[in-house]
C-alpha cells in the first residue's frame, strides 16, 4: 500500500515534461556508489492487516497488564471528557500545518492564545508561551532562561524533584556549564529551608521547586518564595496543573517562571507521550522566553486577529543567539488542554482537584491503619503519597501485580534510603470499590 | 511492570529496525519530541563522545544556508558556530570547509538534499575531510523524502542523524506538533544515547537504564510514543517498495513543478532538484515591486497553502519560494498549482496591487505583525 495518486500515464507525461526517460534518472545526482538496491524491510501490508496487527498488540497489553492503576509519578490517569477528543480530532486542528500563514490559521492561533491565557490564569503569571515538549524539558528551558536573566552558575534543585526531570535539566544545562546543587527534604517530605538558605548564594541563578514534589508532598511555596525573592536568583516552580484547582498558584508567591506538564488536563497516558509542557513568566522577561508565542493584533481592515509574534527571539531569525532551538512544539496537545479547561471551567477544575484530594486521602487513611504499613512523610499531599512497608517494595508490588493491580512505584529505584517505600497515586477516577481492592491487595501483600 | 508493556516495547524495537534500514545507522532513540530536540540530542552525543576520548572541541561547522535550528542547537550545547560558505549551487564550498577544519572542530551539521533541494554530490569528500580532522558528521534529516529506499545517510559517512516522523513518516502536524524526531547513531556513538534504550533479550524486551556514558534524558518518559505508533503503521503499510515509490513520486512532483515554472519565475541554480525546488520572485520584485510574500499571499486566494518563503535565506537566494509538493499530490493538483502561479506572475505585471493586498477572501486579511511585536498582547485579561 502506498499513498501516491499517480497513474502510469501521469508518470509518463510528467517524465516527458522534465526530460527524463525513467524515474531513476531523477536520482542521477546521487553518486553510483551510494545508490541502494533495495531496503531490508518486509513487503507492505493492507490497511486491514495493519489494523489486525495493532489490535493484536493492544489486546496483548489488555490481557497481560493490570486492570487497575495506582501509578502516577509524572503521568496521571484522569478522566478526559469526550469533547476533548472530538474537538482535537477535527481535521482543522489535527492535520493543519504550523500557522505560518496567519490569514488561513486563525483557529489554530486563537486556540493557542486561549491556551496562553488559561496557563496565565492557572499559574498566576503574566504571560505564557505556545507550549513546550513536556514538563521536564519546560523545566530545563526555565533553568536555561534563569541563566539568561542572571549570569550565574549554580542551580538549586530539590532532592525531591522527579528524578527523570532532574536528568533532563542536567542534560540541557551541561552546555551552559551550570552546576546542580541538591537541597534535601525534611521529615515532612518538604524542602529543607535551612539547607536552602545555606546554599543560596550570589552565584545562584535559579532555585527550583516542584509542587507537589516527587514524594507527592506539597511544598511551602510562600516560605520558599520569601527566601528566594530576597536573593537575585530566579524562583522557578514546576507544578502539577490539576493541583491548581485547589491550591494557590506560584505566581501568588513571587515565582519568576512557572512550568509543568499539561498531561493531567485531558491528555491520555499513551506510554509517556505526547504530553505538553507549559511555560509562564513575568512580562519583564518576555524577550528572554523560549518558544513560540501568539499575539493579538489587527488586520488591514482593523479586524482583530492573531499571529506568531516576538519572533526575533527565535532560531529562524536569531540563529546561534536564539533563546532556544525549539520551534515545533505540542500544539495539538495544548489545544486539548484548552478544550479540557474550557469544558470544566474554574469551578469544574476545583471540583476535580477536590475529588483527587478526597480519594487519595481516603486511600491513605485506610492504608495507614494496616499492620506493617506506615505513611513516613507527614506533609500535606494532593493525590499522591509515599507508603512505607516492612516487606521490600519490589515484593509488595509483585504480589499486587499478580492480582491485576499496578500498586505504585518502587522508590528504591531512585533513592537508596527509600527501598521499602512505594509512591502511590489515587486520582478522581479510582472508585471506592477500587480503593477497597487496593486495600485488600495490600493486606495480602504485607 | 515491563512484562505488561511488552507490545509497546516491541513496537519501538520494530520501528527502530525500520529507521535503521532506511538510514543506515546502528541504533536509535525515540525520545526527541521534534527535530530541534533531535538536533540537541545529536550534538550532545557528539560532545559526550569527544569528552569520553578526553578531547575538548569548541566549534561546530554549519553551512551559511542552514536552517536556524542548527546554529541555535550548537550554541545550546556550548559550541561556537563557524559558517561554511555555499557555492553558487547552494552546496558546501569544499575549499572553505578545508580551510576551517581544525582540531577544535567537534563536527559538521549538514542537510542533504540541502536547503536548495540539491544533492550534496561531494558528500563523500566532505565526510572524509571532517573525519580526518577528528570531527563527526551530523545529518539534519528533517526530511528524508528524497532518500527513502534510494540512498542512506549512514552510507554517506554521517555519524548521527535525526529523522522527523512528522514529515517523512507522515504523522499529523497538529497545527505545530506534537512531532517526533528520533535520532540514529553509528555504533561508536550508541553508549551516549539518552536513557533508557529498548533492549531485546530473546523474546522479551526491556528498558536499559544501565548506560553510564549516556547524555541523560531529554524527555520525561520515552518521547512522543503516540506519534511513533502512527509512523509505525505508515511504515508497515508502505513496506520496502512503497517507500521507494514514495521518494520517486516526491522527486518527480518537485521536478515537474520546477521545470514548468522555471519559465515564469527565476530558478537560482541549475542543479537538478530532489524532493523540493527553489524558485525566486527576484525579477517580479525588480520589474513590478512584488515580493515573494505577495506571491505567497495571492496563492491563498487561489486555494493553495503557500510554500515556505525567504528560505533559503535572502543572503544566498533573494525572494525565495521553496516548493515541496510531496508524493501525495496528483498531476491534476500540480497542474492547478502551476496554473495559479503562472496567473499570479501575469497579475504581477498587470495589477500588482492585487498581489500586495492579497489575500482577499480569508476570515482576516494581512495582519499587522509589527505592532503585534512592538506592543505585545499575549493573553486575554478579565478587564479586556
Amino acid at each position: 500500500m502506498n499513498y501516491t495518486p499517480h497513474t502510469e500515464a501521469d508518470i509518463g507525461q510528467m517524465l516527458e515534461a522534465v526530460g527524463a526517460d525513467h524515474v531513476d534518472r531523477l536520482f542521477d545526482p546521487i553518486p553510483e556508489e551510494l545508490r541502494l538496491e533495495g531496503l531490508d524491510l518486509p513487503k507492505g501490508v493492507s490497511e486491514m492487516e495493519a489494523i489486525a496487527r495493532l489490535d493484536g498488540l493492544a489486546r496483548e497489553i489488555q490481557t497481560s497488564g493490570p486492570d487497575l492503576c495506582f501509578i502516577g509519578a509524572g503521568a496521571y490517569d484522569h478522566f478526559s471528557p469526550s469533547v476533548v477528543d472530538a474537538v482535537i480530532s477535527r481535521g482543522e486542528f489535527f492535520t493543519a500545518y504550523t500557522p505560518y500563514q496567519p490569514e488561513v490559521s486563525q483557529g489554530t492561533l486563537r486556540a493557542i492564545y486561549e491556551f496562553q491565557t488559561m496557563i496565565c490564569e492557572l499559574t498566576g503569571m503574566e504571560i505564557a508561551n505556545a507550549s513546550m515538549y513536556d514538563g521536564s524539558s519546560a523545566l530545563a528551558e526555565a533553568v536555561m532562561m534563569a541563566a539568561r536573566i542572571r549570569d550565574a552558575q549554580r542551580v538549586l534543585l530539590p532532592r525531591s524533584l522527579h528524578p527523570y526531570y532532574r536528568k533532563v535539566v542536567e542534560a540541557y544545562a551541561r552546555g551552559a556549564g551550570l552546576k546542580m546543587v541538591d537541597v534535601p527534604w525534611t521529615r515532612a517530605g518538604t524542602m529543607d529551608l535551612d539547607a536552602l538558605k545555606d546554599e543560596l548564594d550570589d552565584d545562584t541563578t535559579a532555585v527550583v521547586v516542584q509542587n507537589p514534589n516527587f514524594l507527592g508532598v506539597l511544598e511551602p511555596l510562600d516560605a520558599i518564595g520569601e527566601i528566594v525573592t530576597d536573593s537575585a536568583a530566579s524562583y522557578v516552580a514546576c507544578v502539577n496543573p490539576m493541583s491548581l484547582g485547589l491550591i494557590r498558584p506560584p505566581g501568588d508567591f513571587g515565582a519568576d517562571i512557572v512550568v509543568g506538564d499539561g498531561q493531567p488536563l485531558g491528555l491520555l497516558l499513551s506510554f509517556g507521550g505526547p504530553y505538553v509542557g507549559f511555560f509562564a513568566t513575568r512580562e519583564a522577561h518576555v524577550r528572554k522566553m523560549p518558544g513560540r508565542i501568539v499575539g493579538q493584533t489587527t488586520d488591514v481592515d482593523g479586524k482583530c486577529g492573531y499571529v506568531l509574534t516576538l519572533k526575533t527571539r527565535e532560531q529562524d531569525i536569531r540563529r546561534e543567539r536564539a533563546t532556544s532551538n525549539i520551534c515545533t512544539n505540542q500544539t495539538l496537545c495544548a489545544t486539548a488542554v484548552t478544550v479540557f479547561l474550557s469544558s470544566l471551567g474554574p469551578q469544574g477544575l476545583g471540583e476535580a482537584a477536590a475529588l483527587n484530594w478526597a480519594h487519595s486521602h481516603q486511600a491513605a487513611d485506610a492504608l495507614a491503619t494496616l499492620d506493617g504499613v506506615s505513611l513516613p512523610f507527614d506533609g500535606a499531599f494532593f493525590n499522591e503519597f509515599v507508603v512505607a512497608c516492612d516487606r521490600s517494595a519490589h515484593e509488595v508490588l509483585g504480589a499486587m501485580s499478580s492480582r491485576g493491580i499496578a500498586g505504585g512505584i518502587d522508590l528504591g529505584r531512585f533513592y537508596p534510603e527509600l527501598d521499602h517505600h512505594i509512591l502511590t497515586c489515587v486520582t478522581e477516577k479510582r472508585t471506592g470499590e477500587e480503593i477497597d481492592r487496593l486495600l485488600s491487595a495490600w493486606k495480602e501483600a504485607v | 511492570m515491563l512484562e505488561t508493556c511488552q507490545p509497546a516495547l516491541r513496537m519501538l524495537w520494530e520501528m527502530e529496525h525500520v529507521l535503521k534500514a532506511v538510514s543506515g545507522m546502528d541504533g536509535f532513540t525515540f525520545q526527541p519530541a521534534a527535530g530541534a530536540q533531535g538536533e540537541f540530542v545529536g550534538i550532545s552525543v557528539i560532545e559526550a563522545y569527544h569528552r569520553a576520548r578526553g578531547e575538548e572541541k569548541k566549534v561546530v561547522l554549519i553551512p551559511d544556508s542552514a536552517h536556524g535550528t542548527n546554529p541555535a542547537t550548537a550554541a545550546m550545547c556550548g559550541y561556537r558556530v563557524e559558517e561554511i560558505r555555499s557555492t553558487e549551487r547552494g552546496t558546501v564550498d569544499v575549499n572553505d570547509l578545508k580551510s576551517k577544519m581544525s582540531g577544535e572542530v567537534a563536527g559538521l551539521m549538514l542537510t542533504n538534499p540541502n536547503t536548495f533541494g540539491v544533492f550534496e554530490d561531494e558528500i563523500l569528500e566532505i565526510a572524509g575531510i571532517v573525519h580526518e580532522g577528528g570531527g563527526l558528521l551530523y545529518y539534519d534529516g528533517a526530511n528524508l523524502n528524497a532518500f527513502l529506499g534510494q540512498c542512506r545517510p549512514g552510507d554517506m559517512g554521517f555519524d548521527v542523524v535525526h529523522i522527523n516522523l512528522h514529515k517523512t513518516f507522515t504523522t499529523p502536524h497538529g497545527g505545530g506538533g506534537p512531532g517526533s524526531g528520533p535520532v540514529g547513531v553509528k555504533a561508536h556513538l550508541m553508549p551516549f544515547l539518552p536513557l533508557p534504550v529498548v533492549a531485546r533479550d530473546g523474546d522479551t524486551f526491556h528498558l536499559d537504564f544501565d548506560r553510564p556514558q549516556s547524555i541523560g534524558k531529554v524527555s520525561s518518559f520515552y518521547g512522543n510514543f503516540g506519534m511513533v505508533i502512527r509512523a509505525y503503521v505508515y511504515a508497515l503499510m508502505l513496506g520496502a517498495e512503497g517507500m521507494r515509490r514514495t521518494s520517486e513520486m516526491a522527486v518527480l512532483n518537485a521536478n515537474y513543478i520546477v521545470r514548468k515554472l522555471e519559465k515564469v519565475f527565476d530558478r537560482p541554480k541549475s542543479s537538478q532538484p530532489m524532493h523540493e525546488g527553489v524558485l525566486s520572485a527576484a525579477h517580479l520584485k525588480k520589474d513590478h515591486g512584488v515580493t515573494a510574500l505577495d506571491v505567497a499571499k495571492r496563492l491563498i486566494d487561489y486555494g493553495f497553502h503557500p510554500p515556505t518563503i525567504y528560505f533559503p535565506l535572502p543572503k544566498v537566494c533573494p525572494e525565495a519560494l521553496l516548493i515541496e509538493p510531496t508524493e501525495t499530490e496528483s498531476l491534476e493538483q500540480l497542474d492547478a498549482f502551476i496554473e495559479a502561479m503562472t496567473q499570479i506572475a501575469k497579475e504581477a505585471g498587470e495589477d500588482p496591487d492585487l498581489l500586495k493586498s492579497a489575500p482577499h477572501d480569508t476570515p482576516v486579511r494581512r495582519l499587522d505583525e509589527a505592532t503585534a511585536a512592538r506592543k505585545p498582547v499575549l493573553r486575554w485579561r478579565p478587564d479586556d
